[in-house]
């Protein structure tokens, strides 16, 4: 089971339909896991398409300007500039960037889950009700409307209310992701017996402890789909920040990323240190919970 | 309450013909819904409605004035939208837009489909090789375009150079007829992973008996694929196909990292016309063309859940 991880119910039967894929070994069982190898040689060459332009962004940020030079820049530098870090940090002024990011993406991830929860669960445990089948209605149509329709006059109305800062970008996250996160909550809460309440209840429970003590916890693998999109959306988006946040001081790591373009002379060390600076954070999180992440993102696809 | 009790308990007997007051009573009690139900929706739909619903009308009110983003404005009726339809830059963004998401849609959905195949397949180091796939998910779109910028402007013209491609030789990104092809690029590698994971919940969700059968049957590999897993997989082409098409309309950051939208307007895709008219003093206008973007992505929607629902039929 090392290899099939991706947790869906299916799975267990993997290694016996895997065979079939090659066409070479017809007759074995699930024992007789015989390898394809043309095809693993192909995959890892296949790779090789991520891997490049990753391998070139470290291999950049390690160069000086003069190792950039003219060349193609897919050579590995020596000596390695480690200094370029150390200025790309203090050009970007990346500790408030950081923060400035991480505290968009915790709010927005927290907001996600507290919202789209909430909302879910008091939708389908009063389906039969018509103000909250209208509120699904509502809501899922939104999902027709395409984000540039609305951003003119909603940048102008968060300017006016104040919300031209980080506060302002975690509160259309939110409101942003709420559709799509409740239909995936929706159809979750649906599978959880009402029985399991009911209980709760005759022992004296309110609705907000039924949900807090009882509903959310049996949440839990919906709730690391939604926080994993929530995070990779929050922590990623250029759009919102770019717009909203008036405070040039106050704007988040692929905002700042802006700083190396357009400028006359590019200093393209600086510039590959910074940018490898704003990936590492998802990448290293994702390298490490990669099983994690890949199954959150696997439960939202299959919904 | 003691003398409805009492009355309840007096018209119980005869309560064969006329349904006594007690028990609608009760009907209403267990009908009563916990307020607290309502306080779990109603802050989270009114923002809602603050923030996206109200942004959404505020437009289509200016998309029928002279408004410039500041200062005075009048109705003028429907003549920003008139004069879109006369304007070749709005055009031309259009095309480029709508023929930008049909080729990514079709080029992301082939590598999804051949990459979650093969992560599907019997292939050694498979979690390995599954994590490399997916990295470029987690990737900000803007970061990855500006590597991807210096590849093509820099990397790909010498490397041409070198080997003789005298097309190559020059930046792509500074060609007007192949800058276009540089975002495609982009965009397929950054979202084919999205797609490959939505395809291999497919070809899981394929139970093994029935690609027993086939190899009884002495079908071969490619002929399975043909006959069994695609039709089977039907249903989840159709979302990546609905979700990517939709999603690449709106592309934006890939073309900010890459082409900014040049040379001159050849990459200007419609979301950056419309974003331009925060700035660009055609406020107003900019809604007219939002406002018809929108109509146009609510028919394809429209058709797309015609065509999902008569091959629901079908099958």
């Amino acid at each position: 089971m090392t290899a099939s991880t991706l947790s869906s119910p299916g799975n267990r039967t993997n290694p016996l339909r895997r065979e079939n894929w090659s066409g070479r070994t017809r007759k074995s069982g699930r024992e007789g896991y015989k390898v394809n190898w043309w095809l693993t040689a192909l995959m890892l060459v296949a790779s090789l398409t991520v891997l490049l332009p990753l391998y070139f962004t470290v291999a950049m940020a390690l160069k000086s300007p003069d190792q950039i030079g003219t060349g193609t820049g897919l050579a590995w530098p020596n000596p390695m500039n480690w200094e370029n870090f150390a200025a790309a940090y203090v050009a970007t002024n990346f500790p408030v960037a950081f923060m400035s990011t991480a505290f968009v993406t915790v709010f927005s991830v927290l907001g996600s889950l507290a919202c789209s929860s909430l909302v879910a669960y008091a939708i389908a445990r009063n389906w039969n009700r018509r103000f909250f089948r209208g509120s699904f209605v509502y809501l899922l149509s939104a999902m027709f409307i395409p984000f540039p329709v609305i951003i003119l006059p909603l940048i102008k109305q968060t300017a006016l209310l104040g919300l031209d800062n980080p506060g302002g970008v975690v509160f259309l996250h939110v409101l942003g992701g709420i559709s799509f996160n409740t239909l995936l909550y929706i159809a979750f809460v649906r599978s959880i017996p009402v029985e399991l309440e009911e209980s709760a209840r005759l022992d004296g429970a309110t609705t907000w402890q039924v949900f807090r003590k009882i509903i959310f916890p049996l949440l839990a693998p919906m709730n690391a789909t939604v926080g994993i999109f929530a995070f990779l959306g929050s922590w990623n988006d250029f759009l919102l920040p770019q717009m909203m946040i008036a405070d040039p001081a106050l704007q988040t790591l692929p905002v700042v990323q802006m700083l190396f373009q357009g400028e006359f002379n590019t200093n393209y060390s600086l510039a590959f240190a910074s940018y490898l600076m704003a990936m590492a954070p998802t990448l290293v999180v994702y390298i490490l919970a990669q099983r994690w992440v890949l199954s959150g993102v696997m439960r939202g696809a299959v919904k | 309450m003691t003398t409805t009790s009492e009355m309840a308990q007096v018209s119980q007997p005869a309560a064969s013909t006329v349904p006594p007051k007690a028990t609608s009573r009760a009907i209403r009690s267990k009908n009563r819904i916990d307020p607290t139900y309502y306080w779990m929706v109603v802050p989270v739909l009114a923002l809602f409605a603050f923030f996206i619903t109200l942004p959404a009308l505020v437009g289509v009110f200016f998309s029928l004035t002279n408004y410039a983003g500041y200062g005075d404005w009048k109705f003028i009726g429907l003549s920003n939208y008139v004069n879109i339809f006369k304007d070749p830059a709005i055009l031309q963004s259009y095309i480029f837009t709508f023929v930008f998401a049909l080729t990514t849609t079709v080029v992301v959905n082939i590598v999804a489909l051949a990459i979650a195949l093969g992560l599907n397949a019997k292939i050694k180091w498979r979690t390995g090789i599954r994590t490399v796939f997916f990295i470029p998910m987690v990737l900000s779109a803007l970061v990855v375009s500006f590597v991807f910028n210096y590849l093509f402007s820099n990397t790909l013209p010498v490397l041409a150079d070198r080997f003789g491609v005298t097309p190559l030789a020059t930046s792509i990104l500074a060609n007007e007829n192949l800058a276009w092809l540089a975002i495609v690029l982009v965009t397929v590698w950054q979202a084919a992973p999205g797609a490959t994971i939505i395809y291999l919940a497919g070809l899981q969700s394929v139970p093994a008996e029935v690609y027993e059968a086939a190899d009884l049957d002495g079908a071969g590999s490619f002929r399975q694929f043909l006959s069994l897993t695609l039709p089977l997989i039907l249903g989840y082409l159709v979302i990546n196909v609905i979700l990517g098409f939709k999603g690449f309309l709106g592309t934006y950051e890939i073309i900010v990292g890459l082409t900014g939208g040049g040379p001159g307007m050849a990459t200007q895709s419609v979301a950056m016309r419309i974003f331009s008219g925060f700035t660009g003093g055609d406020y107003s206008y900019q809604m007219a063309n939002a406002v018809i973007y929108f109509l146009i992505t609510l028919l394809i929607s429209v058709i797309q859940l015609r065509l999902i629902q008569r091959r629901g039929v079908s099958l």
